[in-house]
């Protein structure tokens, strides 16, 4: 199996919608991350933040369904981000992908994915990287 | 404060959990998920898996399933409020599904600073076994910021 998706490609945008107290509360709870500093706005002001912020683990989540909304997700096999500005409660971020190499193998070709959130302001919170073998039995 | 690169080599505990369907369905709904594969069982059985997919990040949360996840930074004299998240990266192997019993083992990799101090990293490897065999391994930099 092949990939007809080339370098340059972009997925389509994924917008997340309006990230609130209640979803950084719901996050917690599902993920198991109980940092108070992202569910306490007086732990946050008391860290020297202005109010809560989104967990990065969140955003890595966003980045995910971008990922598992067109691969399966058994094609994955690594995926990476860095943390480079913090999300504000009340942001809405967006999601993007482009793919940046592909690499054609006798058992299913290898893509590399370049990813990144975005705030509406152009900040960039998460940057990273996906590979995804396309046709793999596993 | 500067933190002994001596940790560099240590390991917490092995830390077990059986992934429920119930926990699954609430990551989806905070991630805001509606594919039905990560949130009906009949769905991903259709799809072919035996029950719901672990998704790719879920995985990160396993190491947090012990009485004080944090206490392995609380024990190095670090506050938690002045810790951040630097990066964190995922290989995966196979995938998981509900009702899987997955064992985290954490090990501290690397530890260094940057600005003269101001900034502290500690890297972390996570390997993410099932019944020993590996499902995933996950690397971490986590930032502590002394004022």
């Amino acid at each position: 199996m092949t990939t007809t998706l080339k370098v340059g490609d972009a997925l389509p945008d994924l917008k997340i919608g309006r990230i609130t107290r209640t979803t950084l509360a719901l996050f917690a709870g599902g993920s198991g991350d109980h940092n108070e500093i992202h569910l306490d706005s007086d732990v946050a002001r008391g860290a020297g933040m202005e109010d809560v912020f989104a967990q990065g683990m969140l955003g890595m989540a966003h980045l995910s369904r971008l990922l598992t909304d067109h691969f399966p997700q058994s094609s994955l096999r690594s995926f990476s981000t860095r943390f480079a500005a913090i999300t504000p409660v009340s942001a809405e971020p967006t999601c993007f992908g482009e793919v940046v190499a592909v690499d054609h193998h006798p058992d299913g070709d290898l893509l590399t994915l370049d990813l990144r959130v975005e705030l509406p302001d152009g900040t960039v919170t998460l940057a990273g990287k996906a590979t995804l073998q396309i046709g793999s039995a596993s | 404060m500067a933190i002994s690169p001596s940790i560099v080599g240590t390991s917490t505990p092995p830390v077990t959990m059986t992934v429920e369907r119930g926990r699954l369905q609430l990551f989806a709904k905070a991630i805001g998920q509606s594919d039905p594969l990560y949130v009906d069982v009949a769905a991903a059985r259709a799809a072919g898996h035996p029950d719901l997919p672990v998704p790719p990040t879920f995985l990160f949360g396993l190491e947090l399933e012990r009485p004080n996840p944090f206490a392995w930074i609380e024990e190095l004299g670090v506050d938690m409020p002045s810790v951040l998240h630097g990066s964190q990266s995922f290989d995966y192997t196979t995938m998981a599904y509900a009702g899987d019993v997955l064992t985290a083992v954490s090990t501290i990799t690397d530890v260094y600073d940057k600005k003269g101090g101001a900034l502290e990293f500690l890297d972390r490897v996570t390997h993410i076994t099932r019944d020993g065999d590996p499902i995933a391994t996950l690397t971490q930099t986590t930032v502590v910021r002394n004022s």
